[in-house]
């Protein structure tokens, strides 16, 4: 038994750190989270063409580096500590995964090249306006047959849906109920009858948009109608994905917090030193701690793409997802007045922290499911 | 990361597996994995079943070959513990004694010392009890007030300790006593053994919330030990005091989620046969309960690595404290939300007694648990002050 990263994965955690701390400050955050792309295409371009990161866990025979889940775990970990304003959640986690997933061997190889080396930015095209995360709540209706079909509809929340090149959608074939006729689609950004709108996110880090289908032409991902394994695996695997996110931005916090409680002096004294401030930060530890247990745990559950998956999925997007929102809190009840400004970076975790709980289904959802999956 | 045995774990396993499948038999095994430290129940049986765990050097099966133990590094200990939990066998007579004061006696014992105490608490001849809490030593443990003073060559103890468990059937209680006049808080204190069959020894016992009476206190009145039975040095006994409570906070809880699981299960077979496993809030619960002893597990697992790598559980081992046990008690109030009128009622009807049923016991002594071996709030300064190094106090 062995719960530690080697020495390549610490490696690789101080190189994406680094590039991190480098690339996305407060300040580029700030500046990024005010312009409709929300990224920083330079920023993009390196992290594709130096560091290779799109392409971290794509096969090497489809044009990635061959990496799995405990890497792409650390690397989602070190963005969530700062905030990175990119469509790598989109392409990697939801794009990505849906493809290796849902496409035949021919498809993989003629999509996965252009993501693995950032040149192709792409999206997930799942959730619609009844915001349902299950199987249910896909109603747009795909028609066609063969390698023609047609798509009709709209798809709402879809993150970085603006700026995708390529665009998975998931809709259902004709007289379809539940997980029965879920298909996979792809529709490049530009297509004719495609109708983007960029939305007012609560969370100005990470982008959505509104996508609006009017006869629009689409090629089938995979066999239409037979998808929603390869859907319930993508989700899964991008709640690792997101978990992973998530603890990140939570030991920040974290740190944010504890750092303040050491130098505010308020009584003559720091408060710090106050059971009242020092007990909220040991429950923070804990929760973080245990986060991070979670989200490794399932990081290792994905890159052994085991049958333990589902559970720790559900499990570790719960569990982080109420760890992080709390830090979050915490951190700006810690921060007392100064952290409730706009100038504090708090508010920008706090909104991240409540989207990344949303986004996927939140912790009520994911306890549920959880509950179902170990036959409660 | 891998979560497998090594080949070499997968042999030890196999061997503790092999002797448990060939000793746990019987009434051994009709026990169950009942009672604890504090919980007397099947009590000769249970002695029985642990001299023959003793026999075969598996009470002591940690320390050190030369004396008489099997030398076992974290890992084995860790799959010792799995297994033995696994196999539902029963909980140990002797924790005082081998999971508290052993490991401490092996730290600061002279090698005499050692060679008179070890053996007997590997063949459960000898039990032990812990004498630190006082009325006014709680949380504030080094407010100790129970003095020892030396009086030829023996040491003369009169004080009182309290919330001492077992200490009627114990024969031995390692004592934290202030052996230097006139000193206050941890400075002056020391770490004395003191046998419990004597005239200045009066144990009362104490009746606690679930109706029995584990606990007891314990009235010192010029009782007496030999003046060679300090552990450490005189007057300095705090640091080995304060290393119990870190075999206390231990290794142990990394393989307990192996009993809480066991527990959980329960409550959910009987939500289930119930119908109240439909309530969606129910539900909510459980999952979360679940949550819960999952990441007791992987949480554990972190540990440990991190144990064998440095060779010491740091002050992290804080956080484990502080999750399970109010995991736990959050645990017993969700099995009485469970039984909803059912838990009106306690076990025997007619008899006049007051037992409980063990969701009953659940939901009462995990009360206890967020209180003992360093109370939620001690465990959440450690991890503010020693883990984040946020201030201390003025004190």
């Amino acid at each position: 038994m062995n719960f530690a990263f080697t020495e390549d994965q610490d490696s690789l955690r101080d190189v994406v750190r680094s590039f991190m701390d480098a690339k996305s400050t407060e300040e580029d955050v700030r500046t990024l989270m005010d312009t409709e792309s929300g990224y920083d295409t330079a920023v993009w371009a390196q992290m594709g063409g130096e560091l290779g990161l799109p392409g971290l866990h794509i096969p090497e025979e489809f044009g990635g580096q061959g990496y799995g889940f405990v890497e792409l775990g650390i690397v989602f970990e070190e963005m969530g500590r700062r905030l990175l304003c990119a469509p790598y959640f989109a392409t990697v986690a939801l794009a990505a995964n849906a493809i290796l997933n849902a496409g035949t061997t021919e498809e993989k190889a003629a999509l996965l090249p252009g993501i693995a080396s950032g040149e192709t930015i792409g999206a997930l095209a799942f959730t619609e306006s009844n915001g349902r995360w299950d199987a249910d709540g896909i109603t747009m209706v795909a028609k066609g047959s063969g390698s023609d079909w047609t798509l009709d509809g709209e798809k709402m929340f879809v993150i970085d849906g603006h700026n995708a090149d390529l665009i998975v959608v998931v809709a259902r074939t004709e007289g379809t109920s539940g997980e029965d006729g879920i298909s996979f689609f792809t529709v490049a950004g530009d297509a004719a009858g495609l109708t983007r709108t960029p939305l007012a996110t609560m969370d100005q880090t990470r982008k959505q948009a509104r996508l609006e289908f009017s006869g629009v032409k689409a090629s089938p991902l995979g066999a239409p109608g037979a998808g929603w394994a390869a859907l319930a695996k993508t989700l899964d695997q991008a709640a690792v994905c997101l978990s992973n996110e998530m603890v990140g931005g939570a030991q920040f916090v974290l740190d944010m917090s504890v750092e303040y409680a050491k130098v505010r002096v308020q009584f003559g004294r720091p408060i710090g030193s106050f059971q009242a401030i020092k007990h909220k930060c040991a429950d923070m530890l804990l929760e973080v701690e245990s986060a991070k247990s979670a989200a490794y745990y399932s990081a290792w559950a994905a890159a052994e793409d085991n049958e333990e998956l589902p559970v720790v999925a559900s499990l570790s997007k719960a569990y982080c997802s109420d760890a992080y929102f709390h830090a979050t809190a915490e951190n700006i009840q810690i921060h007392g007045g100064i952290g409730f400004t706009w100038e504090h970076p708090a508010h920008l975790y706090f909104k991240r922290a409540k989207s990344s709980e949303i986004l996927l289904g939140d912790a009520t959802y994911h306890r549920e499911l959880l509950a179902q999956r170990i036959g409660i | 990361m891998d979560f497998r045995d090594s080949p070499a774990e997968a042999d030890f396993r196999d061997e503790v597996r092999t002797w448990l499948s060939e000793h746990l038999v019987g009434e051994f095994a009709e026990l169950g994995s009942r009672g604890g430290p504090a919980d007397e129940r099947g009590w000769d049986v249970r002695i029985e079943w642990e001299r023959t765990l003793g026999r075969d050097r598996w009470v002591g099966c940690s320390w050190p070959v030369e004396y008489g133990g099997r030398g076992l590094d974290f890992s084995q200990q860790v799959i010792f513990n799995e297994e033995y939990a696994k196999a539902n066998a029963p909980a140990r007579v002797s924790f005082f004694g081998e999971g508290l004061f052993a490991p401490t006696l092996i730290a600061y014992g002279t090698d005499e010392q050692k060679r008179r105490f070890l053996p007997k608490i590997q063949s459960v001849d000898e039990l032990w009890c812990q004498g630190y809490s006082e009325p006014n030593a709680g949380s504030d443990l080094s407010n100790v007030q129970t003095k020892a003073v030396l009086d030829g060559d023996e040491w003369v103890v009169t004080g009182q300790k309290v919330w001492t468990t077992l200490a009627h059937r114990a024969d031995w209680c390692f004592v934290v006593a202030r052996t230097e006049a006139g000193s206050q808080s941890h400075r002056g204190l020391s770490y004395l053994l003191v046998p419990m069959d004597q005239p200045g020894v009066e144990i009362r016992p104490l009746r606690q919330m679930t109706g029995s009476a584990e606990f007891n206190e314990v009235y010192f009145d010029e009782a007496r030990t030999s003046a060679d039975l300090v552990l450490g040095d005189v007057n300095d006994g705090w640091k080995v005091a304060m290393a119990t409570l870190g075999f206390e906070r231990g290794t142990a809880f990394l393989s307990q989620q192996l009993a809480f699981q066991r527990e959980l299960a329960e409550i959910i077979a009987v939500a289930q046969s119930k119908g109240s496993s439909r309530d969606a809030t129910i539900r909510q619960e459980l999952a979360d309960s679940y949550i819960g002893v999952q990441i007791m597990k992987f949480n554990g697992m972190r540990m440990l690595t991190d144990l064998v790598k440095k060779g010491v559980l740091g002050p992290s081992s804080s956080i484990g404290k502080l999750f399970w046990s109010n995991w736990h008690r959050t645990l017993g109030e969700r099995a009485m939300d469970v039984l909803g009128t059912d838990g009106l009622l306690v076990a025997n009807e007619g008899s006049g007694a007051y037992e409980l049923d063990e969701f009953h016991q659940i939901f009462m002594t995990s009360r206890a648990e967020t209180i003992y071996a360093g109370a939620s709030e001690i465990q959440r300064n450690i991890i503010g002050e020693r883990v984040l190094g946020l201030p201390r106090e003025p004190r």
